[in-house]
């Protein structure tokens, strides 16, 4: 077959599965979601699955995990068990208020979230875009219609459920939310979960993403988040993946700020198969402010691309983005980073830097940053690396008494030190450091988050 | 205790040490000295197990054992000190973890359990306390945006800590100001025993009058031209290395 059939084929197959299922997709959802379908899938089914002839997609390729075989639900499947008791987490001590989601559903046997403050919402998107539209009406696809990425544009075709996060105005979140992603099932799983999370004016809420897979099948995950900083609130948004090494995952968050606002956000990637983060960051409004972190460690044949796009299209705007990747065995990485200054940005801050390791000789990256500065007055810059385990460092600490083993891991955590210590939460800054400990000595697989044994 | 029997060692082809031979027995202070690019480092180096050299020829016996078999890691376990000319900045690597790490696998080796944190922090406290480096350095990264001289006081901090047989001071007096020398002379010499040795590699006959050598040897070229006693320094300092060089030994 050729390139060209095999994705038409890929692309027809997704659209004669939207027009099979239209009822089920339809059916329980709110008219919000409804009546974007039909306009994403045509755009879907006209882009097609991103190869790495699409430039964005450069360094990695999404046909090979869309030309298998998935099932897919567009209804909630009932667990036979609590996922309570299955899941552990692996962030513990961690006081959160806990929010389960499975298979891109909210969990219907949520736990009691803990005691939010009077007017903070955090449910199903499904259900609260069909019982209050009038929250989510100005907000839904805002962010994602714009977006020329066809993965986007086929997770709004077949989104029926997902998080929503409501902070009104003035409200401060204490304790993180802690929402834990989970998969599992079996048979090949397709997986569309798609994300509202709104914070408005003055407010500040700390968000905690954990990925994780419970079950050997496959999963190919496409995942929208759409997340709203409104005016001085300060959102920080924090990523745990850890998925075992046979998901595919895409994941597309889009951020609008509004003046004032701050945000950090945080992307550890721990484990995953491929793993392709699509992060943007749109300013609009101005003195604002996003930190913009992330880091993975891979090995075995681990993929993982990190593509950011910083759009300032406000004055006075300061982005800073560090990405460090530690690659492994035949593990490969890609970074690229967009920052885009508009003609009327002036006194643009926007810094970009990614740093790797390459632990063997087979591992590699590609690291590409991308600068289109329309304003004069900016300041900008971005930097990457690609080396080695330093030798000299090495010797020095072998030559005190410690180990090879030991001492290449007290480099590797330090190399990545630096995106840790960024975290703003002290006691999951203390996990997220142990959690990569863990991981770097390989102690973190996939089935430790797990009491079911399944083997693989 | 250290036996080094005519050894030649080279980088990239370049020959480097072209026959060292070199007897160091517990309780001794050796002396090395030379001009710049005589090769004291590069002994210094090998000897601890750096793996740029290849050794071509010649042997190494520490404590009856063949040095140049061990690697760098069991050497400082059995006791052999190198404190860098160049002391590495390792952003990322708190200092106390590192040294934790340290003292803990040497006690480890010698069949001891690892300190509790209290038992460490009073060990900390007592060394920090020998060589007067200060809190705000050890609370950092190792080396991390240390001065020269502060880089050269953690060298002999380290060394307090995990209290080697054999240590090896690579030019530790260069860089330091005169009340550090002193302090750092001193430190050293509070660890000096008669069952342990130590190698000073120095430029400066300065450091000489704080630890006092046993033997003074001049390395050129790769090779141990002249050994004297410690009057040797002095005559050094005065003449210079030519009257060697010139063969005018
Ligand atoms: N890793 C290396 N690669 C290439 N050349 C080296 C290396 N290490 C040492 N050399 C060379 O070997 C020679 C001896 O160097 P070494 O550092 O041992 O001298 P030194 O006696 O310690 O000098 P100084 O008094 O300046 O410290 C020099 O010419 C140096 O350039
Ligand atoms: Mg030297």
């Amino acid at each position: 077959m050729s390139v060209v059939q095999d994705k038409i084929a890929i692309s027809e197959s997704y659209k004669s599965l939207f027009e099979e299922n239209r009822e089920l997709l339809n059916d329980g959802s709110s008219p919000l979601l409804n009546r974007m379908r039909d306009i994403a899938i045509s755009r879907f089914a006209k882009a097609g699955v991103p190869d790495v002839k699409n430039e964005d997609y450069k360094y990695t390729s999404l046909k090979p995990a869309f030309s298998k075989i998935y099932k897919h639900y567009f209804s909630y499947r009932e667990q036979e068990v609590d996922l309570h008791d299955v899941f552990k987490c692996d962030v513990p001590y961690l006081d959160t208020h806990l929010v389960l989601l499975v298979n891109g559903w909210y969990y219907i046997r949520n736990q009691k979230i803990g005691n939010l403050p009077t007017g903070v919402i955090v449910g199903s998107l499904q259900q609260i875009a069909y019982e209050k539209p009038e929250l989510l009406q100005n907000y839904l696809n805002r962010q994602a219609a714009l977006s020329e990425d066809a993965t986007v544009a086929l997770n709004t075709a077949f989104a029926k459920d997902g998080l929503f996060i409501y902070i009104p105005k003035n409200v401060v979140v204490e304790k993180p939310i802690q929402v834990v992603n989970l998969m599992r099932g079996n048979g090949n799983a397709f997986v569309t979960q798609r994300n509202l999370i709104i914070a408005e004016e003055n407010s500040q809420v700390k968000l905690v993403m954990c990925d994780h897979t419970l079950s050997s099948n496959e999963f190919l995950c496409n995942t929208v988040s759409e997340v709203f900083v409104g005016e001085h609130a300060v959102l920080d948004y924090y990523t745990v993946q850890n998925q075992h090494n046979n998901t595919k995952t895409i994941n597309s968050t889009f951020f609008r700020q509004e003046a004032n606002s701050n945000l950090l956000t945080h992307t550890a990637t721990l484990h995953g198969g491929l793993v392709r983060n699509n992060l943007k960051v749109t300013f609009n409004g101005e003195h604002a402010e996003a930190n913009i972190l992330g880091m993975s460690f891979t090995d075995k044949n681990q993929h993982v691309d990190n593509y950011t796009i910083i759009e300032h299209a406000k004055p006075n705007c300061l982005s800073n983005q560090l990405y460090k990747n530690v690659l492994d065995e035949n593990s490969t990485g890609a970074f690229a980073g967009r920052i885009h200054v508009a003609r009327d940005a002036q006194k643009t801050n926007a810094f970009q830097r990614n740093n790797n390791v390459l632990l063997t000789d087979s591992a590699r990256m590609q690291t590409k940053p991308q600068l289109i500065i329309d304003a004069d007055d900016v300041k900008c810059s971005h930097g990457a690396t690609i080396g080695q385990i330093d030798r000299e460092a090495l010797f020095f600490l072998r030559s005190r008494g410690i180990g090879e083993a030991d001492a290449r891991l007290m480099l590797m955590n330090a190399f990545t030190y630096e995106v840790v210590q960024n975290i703003r939460v002290e006691p999951l800054r203390d996990r997220i450091s142990e959690l990569v400990d863990k991981r770097l000595r390989g102690d973190l697989a996939k089935c430790h988050s797990c009491n079911y044994e399944c083997n693989s | 205790m250290l036996t080094i029997k005519n050894l030649h060692a080279s980088v990239e082809g370049n020959e480097i040490l072209k026959g060292i031979n070199l007897v160091v027995k517990p309780g001794e202070v050796h002396a090395i000295m030379g001009p710049n690019g005589s090769g004291k480092s590069t002994l210094a180096n090998v000897l601890a197990g750096k793996e740029d050299y290849e050794i071509t020829d010649g042997e190494v016996t520490y404590e009856g054992q063949d040095l140049l078999e061990m690697a760098p890691e069991d050497r400082s376990r059995a006791g052999l000190f190198l404190s860098f000319q160049y002391p590495v900045e390792i952003p990322g690597v708190p200092m106390v973890n590192f040294l934790k790490a340290a003292v803990n696998e040497h006690r480890k080796f010698k069949g001891l359990e690892p300190l509790t944190a209290g038992e460490f922090l009073k060990l900390m406290r007592e060394k920090k306390e020998l060589v007067q480096i200060d809190t705000q350095l050890t609370n950092r990264s190792v080396n991390e945006g240390f001065s020269g001289g502060e880089k050269k006081k953690n060298e002999i901090f380290q060394m307090a800590m995990l209290e080697p047989k054999l240590a090896i001071l690579d030019e530790t007096d260069s860089g330091l100001d005169i009340d550090a020398l002193r302090i750092v002379a001193n430190g050293v010499n509070a660890l000096r025993s008669k069952d342990n040795a130590t190698i000073v590699v120095t430029h400066y006959q300065r450091l000489l009058d704080y630890i006092v050598p046993d033997f003074v040897h001049v390395l050129y070229n790769g090779k141990i031209v002249k050994t004297a006693g410690k009057e040797l320094a002095f005559e050094l300092e005065e003449k210079g290395y030519d009257w060697i060089k010139n063969g005018d030994v």
